[in-house]
């Protein structure tokens, strides 16, 4: 299996304050990994740090073989990264169809038609504004628009954040389809039961740093390890 | 899963009623615009009057584009409006008798100083781009003012008018009337444009910018050309706007490039609803019936637009047409 995306060794700042201390990770080939760590352990900086909008001021990103540390977001994305940032950021006012209409048209399986046949909630709302959506349907149109770039590597800021049970089982499962597709995944996830449910392999992120890097059935098997590393409580 | 489907339904409802709406007011206006030589004097308007009407609001529809639907606030706009007056002036003045002529050559010189200067603007956001927009407008202003042998100078450039168009088989005279019929097709033409351009996937990204811009970098978009794309075509017809302006008054001068024509441009599409398609249209009607009606009175004619733009941002916020389209849908 060849290594679609790592970070090696990667410092990175917001001004002065240094966030990630020596961050290294790794996803390769048609694998699912999950990212997880507390709030303001440095997920959503590793994220930044990996599409360009923080680059990482020491260190590596290397995305399908290319060093990508110091390139424009938009460079990053072109070459074949798919990012559904957290809170699904859909434009509200175009329809749905119109959302669909603004990414750049790529070759490959994921055109307008499998989209909507993937996700057939979004064809029945094709005309409705992008802001009259539920949050569930705003989460697919997300996934829907980054689908559109034809990515090999999709990377999910909390996709679950705020949607009921019901959609997220939804959600999960359409990753989970992501990944039969072939597509390198990295789903970043306060919730940890579900992400360890689906990835085949987890890091863990604590004040900047890799303090856990293993299979997810090994931490998945390990409760009071996940609460230590994790600071997630169970009950 | 029932209620989701209620829920669809119920919402596809009202649509329908405002696309009928819609089409009905197209053809209201269509007529209106089309009987203008016919009705504007008996209501006491003279057909030049609307022929100003139209130009302005097709200057700021243009700059609307970039404005409302790009999300970029530019306050330079009259250099491509002076540009295109100047282009179409010194054209009829010094080369060439040929009216339509004159109105590509203007319409190219302005439309092609946006899509040059364009990109320089684009490099900064909010703010900074606002500024850069006016510097480079006043620069523009500057080289009319002291380039007196070529320009006119202060004076403004005079020494031309607009000409007969001659056709295989019929000529054209542009008095009044029909002048007002020229400017009414290039009004058609340039909205038609504008219009088609926001229906494409084009018209998507420039809104979506306007949304959030750097969502759209991780669609693989490079922002900074779409702005510099919707400011050149802004330019352009903006730039069709100012070389009409010097053809209805056979004059143009260095005011058509200054900052208050910016200004000006802004304050018409901030008065009929700058989100609005047609909000342009209305805010020209507004802004030029004021501005001929008050400066007939007193000079200080700018008193009362500014007090009517205060007033109609505190209470309209969203212009004219906003303010008609929450009122027909509650």
């Amino acid at each position: 299996m060849s290594v679609v995306f790592r970070a090696d060794n990667i410092h990175t700042y917001y001004g002065k304050s240094h966030i990630l201390h020596g961050v290294s990770m790794e996803v390769r080939e048609g694998e699912l990994v999950a990212l997880l760590g507390r709030n303001g352990a440095g997920k959503t900086t590793t994220m930044r740090s990996i599409m360009g909008l923080t680059p990482a001021r020491e260190g590596s990103i290397t995305i399908f073989g290319q060093n990508t540390t110091k390139w424009a977001p938009y460079r990053i994305a072109q070459s074949g990264v798919g990012y559904v940032p957290e809170g699904r950021k859909i434009f509200g006012h175009l329809t749905v169809h119109e959302n669909l209409l603004v990414p750049p048209v790529t070759k490959g399986r994921w055109q307008i038609d499998t989209v909507y046949k993937l996700f057939p909630r979004l064809d029945e709302r094709r005309t409705s504004k992008g802001g009259k959506l539920s949050g569930g349907e705003q989460e697919m149109l997300s996934i829907a628009r980054a689908l559109l770039l034809n990515p090999k590597f999709l990377i999910l800021d909390e996709p679950s954040q705020g949607l009921a049970p019901v959609i997220v089982q939804e959600v999960m499962r359409t990753i989970g389809k992501m990944k039969e597709e072939g597509i390198a995944v990295l789903l970043v996830e306060q919730n940890v039961f579900l992400a360890l449910q689906l990835a085949d392999r987890a890091y863990v992120l604590s004040d900047g740093e890799v303090v856990f890097d293993g299979t997810a059935r090994e931490l998945d098997s390990d409760r009071e390890r996940m609460e230590t590393l994790a600071g997630i409580s169970h009950a | 899963m029932s209620s989701q489907a209620t829920e669809i339904k119920h919402d596809a409802a009202p649509l329908q009623k405002p696309a009928f709406q819609q089409r009905y007011a197209f053809i209201c206006l269509a007529v209106a615009l089309l009987t203008v030589p016919v009705w504007l004097p008996l209501l006491g308007g003279y057909t030049d009057l609307a022929s100003r009407v139209l130009i302005f609001a097709l200057a700021a529809m243009g700059l609307n584009l970039l404005l409302g639907f790009t999300g970029g606030l530019s306050f330079g706009h009259a250099a491509y409006f002076g540009l295109g007056a100047y282009g179409t002036g010194l054209m009829l003045a010094n080369y060439t008798h040929s009216t339509l002529l004159a109105v590509a050559v203007g319409t190219m010189i302005g439309g092609l100083a946006a899509t040059l200067l364009g990109p320089i603007a684009v490099r900064r956001r909010g703010i900074y781009f606002s500024m850069i927009t006016i510097a480079i407008g006043q620069m523009f202003y500057f080289i009319a003012v002291r380039w007196n042998s070529f320009t006119g100078g202060e004076d403004g450039l005079t020494g031309f008018s607009r000409q007969p168009i001659h056709m295989p088989g019929f000529t054209i005279s542009l008095h009044t009337t029909s002048f007002y019929y020229l400017v009414l097709v290039c009004f058609a033409v340039g909205s038609w444009i504008l219009w088609t351009i926001l229906n494409s996937p084009l018209g998507h990204v420039f809104v979506a910018i306007r949304e959030n811009q750097k969502r759209l970098t991780f669609l693989g978009i490079r922002v900074d050309v779409y702005i510099a794309v919707s400011f050149a075509i802004s330019g352009f017809v903006v730039a069709l706007a100012g070389s009409l302006d010097a053809l209805l008054d056979n004059f143009t001068s260095p005011d058509n490039l200054k900052y208050t024509l910016s200004g000006n441009l802004l304050i018409i599409c901030v008065l009929g609803g700058m989100r609005n398609f047609w909000g342009p249209l209305v805010g020209a009607f507004i802004f030029v019936l004021v501005q001929d009606y008050i400066s007939s009175i007193t000079q200080n004619w700018m008193t009362v637009i500014g007090l009517v733009f205060v007033l109609s941002v505190i209470f309209f916020p969203l212009g004219a047409m906003g303010f008609f389209r929450r009122r027909s849908r509650s």
